[in-house]
């Protein structure tokens, strides 16, 4: 559905909201630019032009403890990827495919909260839960429990929506040819919601890899993951060498806003029978 | 909708059927009981506890004392200064969603009304870049730009407008709307482009004005678009940390840090718990008033 000719504004009024437009993809955009220009100045200023550059590149990639933040925030946003996308399609599977059962209501409502609660309480929380109620110590775990606590939830969202679009017909069909119940999920429900699925596991990768604040609370001694390394790196000084790991991190986004808008586009044509 | 619905030997068997809707109400239980698990393990027990903490003494190292009562630290949320923290975040946060809708509403208006569906799609993909982006790394572009040395000190200096805005209250304001505008775009737009503009067409046809079309039936219709967009801006700028902490100074500090340094620097967990409680109330109150007054459409 789009404007219909009777509703067309008139050209003054579309000047305008175009022009603004443009202004606002301008401030949205010229601040990023500007930061990836200057991970090039040959200056120890950022913000005064040196010449180019690749040395803030070099000084990066020979860093021991920011290459250790990256590694522990792969290892971190790999394994809490992979176990939140599972639990999170569990619970959408559980809520949307089984009219009734025992707390089904309460789950409900658990599962929705991590998403609307503010980053500081949970991060504090965790912080008092870890370290006195449980006898654990902090570490690289207790991140990886934390992410998947608020990851999960995002992840059942997204699913539970693919679920809703699609009817159980083929499923039932599937039953009625004496199928098992998990080869019916294997070969019939999987692959139907395999977009959502692959959708929500992206979201859980770009919450885990830009948590700054529930890791600050969990993390252990020496095990900081990349973006609260150089949160503390920014307190202290600004350098160009900031601007470098910073343009990274906007590449490394930036592959998964395409991985993700390929799986939607992937999404829409396999369609949802439900929809027409 | 359960797999077992319409199946026919079942249904002729009441006590068949009875004993399947058991055996299914079972395996859902057991589908979620993994999630259900963890959730309760690492977010319903961490919650109920740190509500418990907030009335707990503190030890010297600042950890709490179980055992040992106090209502201290919610009498302490009285405290002059206390109270500034949490009306500066509340103003902040109001008035940065108050500002992104202002800015917002017109630009996702702009991109739902594009005629070719191709535009649209290229102009909404411009949006998820930055809405995708890590939000880290666009604060500290801000920081970056405020500082002596950045570009807009130096515009504001060549035309004596403003000075250096790094650590001051407009700085943390100009980082908030930097960084939420796209978590309200996305809901507007969602909310504009799925319109009935049949509707509107008729309000025309009707002999309204464009501007009266507008203000009676486009505008009402994208409720739920500004309302969604409105609690996924004003959530997070509550609870904003990174943000005042890298742009803002110690004049500017908001409930996020006054929370965080509260486990750190300022030894004090029970208030931190306190004050962590707080924050999630206010931001209970505002997301039961989105849920009462715009549906469900998250």
């Amino acid at each position: 559905m789009s404007v219909q000719q009777g509703t067309a504004h008139r050209p003054w009024v579309d000047r305008i909201l175009s022009i603004n437009g443009w202004i606002i993809f301008g401030f949205l955009y010229l601040p990023i630019l500007i930061l990836v220009i200057y991970s090039f100045s040959d200056s120890k200023v950022v913000g005064i032009w040196g010449g180019f550059t690749w040395k803030w590149y070099g000084r990066m990639l020979t860093n021991p403890e920011m290459m250790g933040a990256l590694a522990n925030s792969a290892k971190v946003a790999i394994v809490s990827t992979v176990v939140s996308t599972v639990l999170g399609t569990m619970a959408a599977l559980a809520l949307d495919r089984y009219r009734k059962w025992l707390g089904k209501g309460a789950f409900d409502v658990i599962m929705y909260l991590p998403v609307i609660i503010p980053e500081v309480t949970m991060g504090a929380m965790l912080l008092i839960w870890f370290t006195q109620v449980l006898p654990i110590n902090l570490s690289i775990w207790t991140i990886i429990l934390g992410h998947i606590a608020f990851s999960a939830s995002f992840v059942a969202i997204i699913v539970r929506a693919r679920l809703a679009n699609l009817d159980d017909s083929l499923e039932e069909a599937a039953m009625d040819l004496y199928a098992n119940r998990w080869t019916t999920f294997r070969r019939i429900t999987l692959p139907l919601i395999i977009p959502g699925v692959l959708g929500g596991a992206l979201l859980a990768l770009t919450l885990s890899l830009d948590d700054v604040i529930i890791t600050e609370f969990v993390q252990g001694p020496g095990a900081s993951l990349l973006p609260v390394y150089v949160f503390g790196l920014i307190k202290r000084q600004v350098t160009p060498e900031i601007n470098a790991v910073s343009t990274l991190m906007l590449g490394i986004s930036m592959v998964l806003v395409f991985v993700s808008l390929a799986f939607q586009a992937r999404a829409n044509a396999s369609g949802s029978n439900k929809e027409e | 909708m359960t797999l077992l619905d319409d199946r026919t030997s079942e249904e002729a068997n009441p006590e068949l059927e009875k004993k399947a809707e058991r055996a299914e109400s079972w395996r859902g239980f057991f589908v979620a009981l993994p999630t259900y698990v963890f959730l309760v393990l690492f977010f319903v027990l961490p919650l109920i506890i740190i509500a418990v903490i907030s009335f707990a003494e503190r030890s010297r190292t600042g950890k709490p004392i179980l055992g040992e009562w106090t209502l201290e630290w919610w009498i302490k949320l009285g405290d002059p200064l206390v109270r500034s923290v949490t009306f500066r975040s509340i103003w902040l946060a109001f008035l940065n969603t108050a500002f992104s809708l202002l800015l917002g509403y017109p630009f996702a208006y702009w991109i739902a009304t594009r005629k070719k569906a191709m535009t649209r799609n290229f102009l909404l993909v411009l949006v998820l870049i930055p809405f995708w982006s890590n939000f880290l790394v666009r604060t500290y572009a801000w920081r970056t730009l405020l500082d002596s040395n950045g570009m807009i000190t130096k515009i504001g200096e060549a035309t004596g407008l403003w000075g250096k805005m790094l650590f001051t209250e407009p700085a943390v304001f100009l980082g908030l709307l930097y960084g939420y505008l796209p978590f309200m775009v996305l809901p507007l737009y969602a909310a504009i482009e799925h319109l009935d503009w049949n509707l509107v067409e008729a309000a025309r046809d009707l002999y309204a004005g464009a501007w009266k079309a507008f203000r009676k039936v486009t505008l009402p219709l994208s409720m739920p678009g500004i309302i969604a967009g409105s609690i996924l801006v004003f959530i997070p700028s509550l609870g904003a940390y990174v943000t005042p902490d890298l742009l803002g100074g110690s004049k500017t500090t908001l409930l996020g840090n006054y929370i965080v340094t509260q486990f750190k620097s300022g030894r004090n967990w029970p208030f931190g718990a306190a004050l962590s409680v707080t924050i999630l109330v206010i931001m209970m109150i505002a997301t039961v008033i989105y849920f009462k007054k715009g549906g469900k459409t998250l």
